[in-house]
């Protein structure tokens, strides 16, 4: 076996374990409603995480616009369930719902791809915030109703509609889609999280996985090495738009209500995810996972500390960028605790 | 090297939420195992302690509030869970519900629908047995679900969406936002207060663009026009100068803003240096736009509302309530603090006709205040007389008031 | 007639967009950093503001000097804690995660000093303006003000950066920062000299920022700060002429687009055509276009 598959195991494994003992912690009834209301929202993030760092630690291109895929996952796979609750069984229909809002992400994905990948650094960056905040906008300014005579569609309001009196708008514009079945729950998520893990590692170890690294490290020389860069970045960034698709379905059926508001899906909220993949390493797939489940919690772990809970939110967050990152720090920590590296990174080995 | 540097930066990411698991557990122990065991071990503990504590404290009612604490929407929160507070101390202070206390605690959800559930399961975790909040509608929606869930009476101060109280256990205590667009359209009409109406509303909001789409619907055969509307988001709330100048080109003169104060300060502001002097008509969102500090209230002269409360009434209720609110946030209290305040009344009146007692079950303590609530005529603030249907509709009527000389009076 | 009020309204709007991207642009363009806390410096600048008339009765010159002086000590402050010692760091992205944690930090301290509700702001541009064609047309004095400080500090600026030996060593900096310490730049003094212009030019840009929409509140300089990000991308970042006229640029087209195509979709169709441009011109409308090397 070699050290890549191991520690791609090792990844698999940590998954495995964080479900076995929270699963036995609720079967044994001693995990608090609020942590069992965490686990899957942690989840999610841990998989739009993925999706993240594999656009913005394995392509090497800054999206600060990915939470824009969630939305379009999440509002096309609402859109399904809420139509079809009716007439589909659930496990068929929530399997469905993830093909949908998968396939209309990864579209997007690869349509805004396009024009997105001609361009490079933080002018990337600014289009990806561009399109997440135009996703963001048009569809708070969607109508969507169904009624006998099927499906009517309006940009400017519901009552532009016109629909019958039996009637039933379904996408009514900020207002979202209210009322979409409870599907997501923990083991779900952990099954999402580990298909997603499976794709992007084994990517990154494929032949096309070198590729796009190759491109993140010298596009230049890549393409002289005969690496075809246009159609590698878009199928990295068409992943990991799909994963974050598949996010977003998670999200969508785990609260009741979906609006595309800034709160989920603005820019800030892509920062956040941004936030979680930098702190995780960027390129480092695990540390993805963890971080999103860390920071996830702590701002829920703070509650205790009220009004200055984001506050110190904050400066933690300050604190471990400097402790993680800092040039000097880490010279310093090298100096520090160097004789003890050899003998720490070998036990981390033997776990 | 490189190697060190992970392990340490994961010892690093592990001792620091080992250390925040211990700000919030009692006694985290020092696991360096990993995250998922030191959250685990800290949780177990927390649950423990949380078990523990409502057996200790004996008798006692557990109310709990929800909203957004913090971020933008953060002065409605505060407004919410502030005036319960002041409600839940004056109970208190006068011998509780029917002898027993009252705990009282306020959690924050970003306006965030999925912090406001993860807020209720924290609420829960304490030992709460009725909920007020969420303060905003699409939060009280997703709280709903789960306070529907474990059959926990629920009460909004002031989630207005028709879908707040879809379910038999919420209740509200503001008005709906269809009633309050109907409410608006029938007023202007039956007072002939224009002919032709423009519309300035938050499309990115739900509370918003739901009166504004009543509205709009029930404006149909009145006897004025609707010649202007125009969105703005919360993205892009600062300028105002096309919304107001199409109202201006068109001839609107009266412009109807389904808005919060906040943004409507603004607005007033701007159509006073572009010279558009429309009558102004708002609804109970309008409310607290004369306690923006250091807002030229001359700005607001004419300016109508219809809101429930006005924090300048002269009844002995009001008076009360605005000082004892002044006193300890030193802030003028708005609608949201006024409906939040009210709630906590209901559900005292509720109980007190249903005989509640704390030792009752979460489930049966609810079922007795769904009873009761369609029973009981409450008092408040923002009515002198409100009783509510089964649906969780409260029955009160909109009051118009008009602003005259920097001061709310009625319009009537 | 009405198409002249909607560009006059573009172009008061644009001069905040402006002035705000000109701080953004010299920071980046120097430090080569996206000061995501740039709109929450502007934030504090107003509440200092606020807060100094307040207490001088309304006396808004003493106000707007304390707001410098203490903007600027704090993006010193600010640079030299929590920027500095991530220079060098493996990635750019670790300041910027920095910058994020900066920008919560501002606002959350906001919120717990003077809560969340809004204040309403006195202008600090007591001039009415012009009125021109009989009354038809009004210019608004703080527009005026804002244009002509704008244009005003872009001059200074690019007198500052090309004719002083320390512009000249920023520039030297921004271009390379190991060969600059060898030529005997001292590399952490200029670029903490690049944050304290920034600073100031933040307190600036808010006292303009909060008379042209006088309301106050912890989150008021984020939005703006974004906005004024895209338009200093939009004109090229890094380029302080770039800057002004993205600014400009971006306020008309988000007025017009309002007008005269929806006030629903104005938000993407101003993101739109910042996506359009930079197709076109990938470096922003007066971007440098630099050749990559292998």
């Amino acid at each position: 076996m070699n050290k890549q598959t191991k520690n791609n195991l090792i990844t698999y494994g940590i998954v495995i374990a964080f479900y076995i003992i929270f699963e036995i912690l609720i079967l044994t009834g001693h995990l608090s409603s609020h942590m069992k209301g965490l686990l899957v929202p942690m989840t999610y993030y841990a998989v739009i995480a993925v999706a993240l760092n594999l656009c913005v630690g394995i392509l090497g291109e800054l999206s600060i616009g990915h939470c824009g895929f969630m939305c379009i996952g999440a509002f096309a796979s609402a859109f399904f369930s809420k139509v079809t609750e009716e007439s589909l069984p659930t496990a068929p229909r929530f399997i469905l719902a993830f093909i949908i809002g998968i396939a209309f992400a990864a579209l997007f994905g690869f349509l805004i791809g396009i024009p997105v990948l001609r361009l490079k650094g933080d002018y990337l960056a600014i289009v990806t915030l561009a399109f997440g905040e135009i996703i963001k906008n048009v569809i708070n300014a969607f109508y969507i109703g169904i009624d006998s005579n099927g499906l009517h569609f309006s940009m400017k309001s519901s009552m532009e509609l016109g629909m019958e009196k039996d009637g039933n708008i379904i996408v009514n514009g900020a207002m979202g889609i209210t009322g979409t079945p409870h599907n997501s729950s923990f083991t779900i998520g952990i099954i999402v999280l580990l298909i997603a893990l499976f794709v992007v590692q084994n990517l990154i170890a494929s032949r096309d996985g070198r590729a796009i690294m190759a491109i993140r490290d010298n596009y230049i020389a890549a393409e002289a090495c005969g690496v075809n860069v246009t159609s590698y970045k878009m199928m990295a960034f068409t992943i990991s738009a799909a994963i974050a698709g598949a996010a977003g379905v998670l999200f969508s059926h785990n609260i009741t209500t979906l609006t595309a508001s800034s709160q989920y899906f603005g820019y800030n909220a892509s920062i956040m995810i941004l936030v979680y993949v930098v702190l995780g390493g960027i390129g480092n797939i695990r540390g993805s996972v963890i971080a999103a489940c860390i920071l996830y919690l702590l701002p829920e772990l703070l509650r205790g500390f009220s009004t200055y809970r984001m506050l110190i939110y904050s400066i933690v967050l300050i604190v471990m960028m400097i402790i993680n990152w800092s040039p000097k720090v880490i010279e310093w920590r090298k100096r520090t605790f160097g004789r003890f590296s050899f003998k720490k990174a070998g036990a981390k080995e033997a776990v | 090297m490189k190697k060190f540097n992970r392990v340490f930066s994961a010892a690093m990411a592990f001792a620091l939420s080992a250390t925040m698991l211990a700000g919030c557990g009692d006694t985290a122990p020092a696991s360096t195992e990993g995250a998922a065991e030191t959250a685990a071990d800290a949780q177990t503990d927390a649950q423990a302690s949380s078990e523990a504590a409502p057996a200790a404290s004996g008798a006692t009612f557990k109310f709990g509030a929800i909203g957004p604490l913090t971020g933008a929407a953060a002065a409605y929160g505060n407004a919410v869970v502030n005036g319960a507070q002041i409600a839940v101390d004056e109970i208190n202070a006068a011998g509780g519900i029917g002898g027993y206390q009252i705990e009282y605690k306020g959690e924050d959800d970003e306006l965030n629908a999925e912090k406001s559930v993860n807020a209720y399961n924290t609420l829960k975790d304490w030992g709460m047995q009725i909920l007020i909040g969420s303060t905003t509608s699409a939060c009280s929606i997703a709280v709903s679900e789960n306070t529907k869930a474990d059959n926990m009476f629920q009460i909004t101060p002031s989630g207005s969406a028709e879908d707040c109280v879809k379910y038999d256990n919420v209740f509200r205590v503001c008005f709906s936002d269809p009633n309050q667009g109907i409410a608006s359209a029938q007023y202007i009409n039956d007072h002939n207060l224009a002919t032709k109406v423009g519309i300035i509303y938050d499309n990115s909001d739900v509370y918003s663009s739901g009166i504004y789409q009543k509205f709009v619907e029930e404006s149909e055969g009145k006897n004025y026009e609707i010649v202007s509307a125009e969105a703005y988001t919360q993205d892009n709330n600062t300028d105002f100068s096309v919304q107001l100048q199409k109202a201006k080109d068109a001839g609107a003169d009266l412009v109807f803003l389904p808005i919060y104060y906040s943004d409507a300060s603004l607005i007033l502001t701007q159509a006073n240096t572009m010279g558009y002097a429309p009558t102004f008509f708002g609804v109970d969102g309008m409310d607290g736009i004369l306690s923006v500090e250091n807002f030229d209230t001359s700005l607001a002269e004419g300016l109508m509302l219809l809101t429930p409360f006005a924090a300048d009434a002269t009844d002995d209720l009001t008076v009360n309530f605005v000082k004892q609110y002044n006193d300890k946030y030193s802030e003028t209290p708005n609608q949201f603090a006024a409906d939040a305040y009210d709630a906590v009344y209901i559900v005292k009146t509720a109980m007190e006709s249903a005989g509640v007692t704390p030792d009752m079950s979460i489930s049966d303590m609810c079922e007795a205040l769904k009873t009761a609530m369609t029973q009981i005529e409450a008092t408040g603030l923002t009515s002198a007389k409100m009783t509510w249907e089964a649906t969780g509709e409260p029955n009160k009527e909109p009051k118009a008031v008009v602003i005259k000389d920097g001061a709310y009076v009625s319009a009537e | 007639m009405s198409f002249l009020t909607y560009l006059i309204n573009g172009l008061s709007l644009g001069s905040i967009y402006a002035i705000i991207a000109l701080g953004y642009t010299m920071v980046y363009g120097i430090a080569k950093m996206l000061n995501f806390a740039h709109g929450d410096f502007i934030m504090v600048g107003c509440y200092i503001i606020f807060s100094v008339s307040g207490a001088m009765s309304g006396n808004s010159a003493v106000g707007i000097i304390v707001a410098i002086i203490l903007c600027t000590l704090l993006g010193v402050t600010t640079e030299f804690v929590a920027y500095r010692p991530l220079r060098g760091a493996s990635s750019p992205l670790a300041v910027l995660i920095t910058a994020i944690g900066v920008s919560y930090l501002l606002e959350n301290i906001a919120l717990l000093i003077y809560g969340a509700d809004i204040k309403s702001f006195s202008s600090v541009v007591k001039w009415e303006g012009l009125s021109l064609a009989g009354g038809q047309l009004q210019i608004q004095g703080v527009t005026i003000v804002t244009i002509v400080i704008s244009v005003v500090i872009l001059i200074a600026l690019q007198l500052f950066i090309n004719r002083t030996k320390q512009g000249q060593a920023m520039l030297a900096a921004s271009e390379d920062k190991g060969a600059a310490a060898l030529m005997g730049i001292n590399v952490n003094r200029t670029i903490a000299l690049t944050f304290a212009i920034g600073s100031a030019l933040a307190a600036i840009a808010g006292a303009l920022l909060c008379s042209a929409y006088p309301s106050l509140s912890p989150y008021t300089g984020a939005m703006p700060g974004i906005k004024a990000f895209v338009a200093a991308v939009l004109g090229g970042i890094g380029s302080i002429p770039g800057a002004m006229i993205g600014g400009l640029v971006l306020g008309i087209v988000e007025i017009l687009s309002k007008t005269y195509i929806s006030s629903q979709l104005s938000d993407a169709i101003v993101f739109g055509i910042l996506v359009v441009v930079l197709l076109v011109r990938p470096t922003g409308i007066l971007g440098k276009k630099v050749q990559e090397k292998v």
